[in-house]
């Protein structure tokens, strides 16, 4: 209850907040309304009800988003076009095979920089700077490249997904698999341990608490991946199709269930993430 | 390193056996293979010196050969210059539409990106001092941006594209978002930095609630901070490059590629893709330098 408590005081405040913003700023159209109608602007309590049951509000009020994410999720099968489970997993899809190539390859190279010097000095600095390069950029491009050349669908987007969930890991397991310090190194020379053994029995059980940290870091980046690389295929199918669409035509109700579903698959993945950490580390020993 | 000599030849076998089998089967293939094992070699020569040389030289070598092994490739099997146009043909379009590209790196880079950072990075701190004060309010703030900072943000760039129009002005509000919590979380974790020592020490000089603030704990929390806009950084010029995407006036680096796209004028994206890794590693190398002359005192900065 002492670590829940504050969480929920602030995510209420932020509710309240909401409500607050969204009376202040669907007011206008209201006023608007009214005056257009050549009657009164409507008392202190109708003017509440009035800003929160716009069909197309500046600012949705929180229920009314609440309701569009269940009409989108309950509502219908799950196979309609209007269903956020269908749009939600095809981005969800894409994430997923993206992030799991992005986190083995980045893996293995980072398993390469560790056990070669050229490797090392050549492929990690490029590997640090382009994080602080807005590789997202290339997205919509790479899309329509591999569209003309008839490669459509989940595998551009996954790539787009795999490439800037694979730095994070690429930079997180090299500083992991060099945790162990010399003692430790120098222990296992003492058993005349080759390189595997000691990237088995040593290096990875070592890296493992960096491994989840940036695996975190690359889901998060993997799921932004793969909606932006729905943006320029012309809001087919995909949560970022249901943002670009809604932003076309002005639902903005729409727009921000996608942003929920959105929100929700990415807390699902980092929740996933460290469960999975939670039960690794604590078998492995390493639960702080 | 004494037993890997067996593994050496093994791989030299693997080796020979890729150059043999690539001139066989097509020679340019050969070529490009032959460039890029030698250049391997000499990689793998150069990194085995040691010295300052060879820290900046290896990567350097890395990256030219990248750049030559790519313009091979599009040469020599013809690669069409609407999937893939050659560095030479990229610098050439640098070099031809400077000002354009200067316009959209002013609208995108500094009326964009930069004005979201300053005033995100700046309601953050704002924040964090202010729910200083309140154990309860850190203790649910903390969570709640962590998890905040998780999210896909850039996904509001839509509705803050309808709040404030097509011009930079929205971008700045879809950047203020996104690095606000980042920010926040490290300006929080850094302001609890200090140890109750410090803090007794400044309370037997009775230090004021404020001059304890200024004079110990903001120094303190500098180096959390500067993490923080270091992430900052990075998310300001992604953010405001994804919300031109959802409209924009018609300057910008997310409008260049968009419009780019329509005309299949790759060069011209690839252009805008150099300007914005520049710029994005000019942002980061100049915070990181800010860093180092601010927080000297800190042990992972006086090692160097």
């Amino acid at each position: 209850m002492n670590r829940v408590l504050p969480i929920l005081t602030v995510v209420a405040a932020i509710v309240v907040l909401w409500y607050g913003a969204a009376v202040a700023m669907n007011r206008a159209w209201v006023l608007d309304q009214a005056a257009r109608a050549g009657t009164e602007p409507p008392a202190f309590g109708q003017m509440v009800v009035a800003t929160m049951t716009q069909e197309r509000p500046v600012l949705p009020a929180p229920h009314q988003v609440v309701a569009e994410l269940w009409k989108g999720v309950a509502g219908q099968a799950i196979t309609s076009k209007r269903s956020l489970v269908y749009h939600g997993w095809i981005t969800l899809s894409a994430t997923l095979l993206g992030f799991a190539i992005g986190t083995a390859a980045g893996i293995a190279l980072a398993v390469g920089i560790v056990h070669n010097r050229a490797m090392d000095m050549s492929v990690l600095p490029w590997a640090i700077a382009s994080q602080t390069i807005p590789i997202l950029a290339i997205a919509p491009m790479f899309i329509v490249v591999m569209n003309s050349m008839g490669v459509q669908g989940l595998v551009p987007k996954a790539i787009i997904s795999a490439y800037l969930s694979f730095f994070p890991v690429v930079v997180g397991m090299v500083k992991g698999l060099r945790a162990p310090d010399a003692m430790q190194l120098d222990l296992l020379r003492t058993y005349n341990a080759g390189g595997a053994a000691v990237l088995g029995k040593l290096r990875l059980p070592a890296s493992m608490p960096y491994l989840f940290a940036s695996l975190k870091v690359g889901a998060a980046a993997a799921l932004v991946g793969a909606i932006v690389g729905e943006l320029p295929t012309g809001a087919v199918a995909g949560l970022g199709a249901r943002l670009l669409s809604g932003s076309y035509y002005g639902q903005t109700i729409q727009i921000w269930a996608a942003l929920f579903a959105a929100a929700i698959v990415a807390a699902g993945l980092v929740a996933v993430i460290g469960l999975v950490e939670r039960v690794t580390l604590r078998r492995m020993g390493m639960a702080r | 390193m004494k037993n890997a000599s067996a593994f050496d030849w093994t791989l030299t076998g693997i080796v020979i056996a890729a150059l043999v089998a690539g001139w066989i089967y097509d020679p340019r293939l050969g070529t490009v293979l032959s460039i890029w094992l030698g250049a391997w070699a000499v990689n793998a020569m150069i990194a085995r010196g040691r010295g300052p040389l060879p820290r900046w030289l290896v990567p350097a070598l890395f990256g030219v050969t990248l750049l030559v092994l790519w313009e091979l490739v599009v040469r020599l099997f013809a690669v069409s210059p609407v999937i893939l146009p050659a560095p030479s043909a990229i610098a050439a379009r640098i070099a031809g539409s400077g000002p354009t590209l200067w316009a959209d790196f002013v609208q995108t880079g500094l009326k964009g990106a930069l004005t979201g950072w300053l005033i995100g990075c700046a309601a953050a701190v704002a924040a964090a001092i202010a729910v200083d004060r309140s154990p309860f309010l850190q203790r649910g703030l903390l969570p709640v941006g962590n998890f905040v900072a998780a999210l896909p943000i850039v996904g509001i760039a839509p509705i803050m594209v309808m709040w404030f129009g097509f011009d930079w002005q929205s971008k700045a509000a879809v950047v203020v978002v996104m690095v606000f919590f980042p920010v926040l979380v490290n300006m929080v974790a850094g302001l609890k930095a200090t140890d109750a020592m410090q803090r007794d020490q400044m309370a037997t000089w009775h230090a004021s609630y404020w001059q304890t603030l200024w004079k110990l704990r903001f120094p303190a929390a500098l180096p959390f901070l500067f993490n923080g806009l270091k992430i900052a950084t990075t998310l300001a010029l992604i953010g405001a490059i994804v919300a031109e995407f959802f409209g924009s006036p018609i300057v910008g680096m997310g409008f260049r590629i968009n419009a780019s796209i329509g005309q299949l004028a790759l060069d011209m994206i690839w252009a805008e893709i150099a300007v914005a890794a520049v710029a994005g590693s000019a942002f980061y190398g100049l915070v990181a330098q800010i860093e180092k002359r601010v927080t000297f005192w800190h042990p992972s900065q006086r090692r160097q």
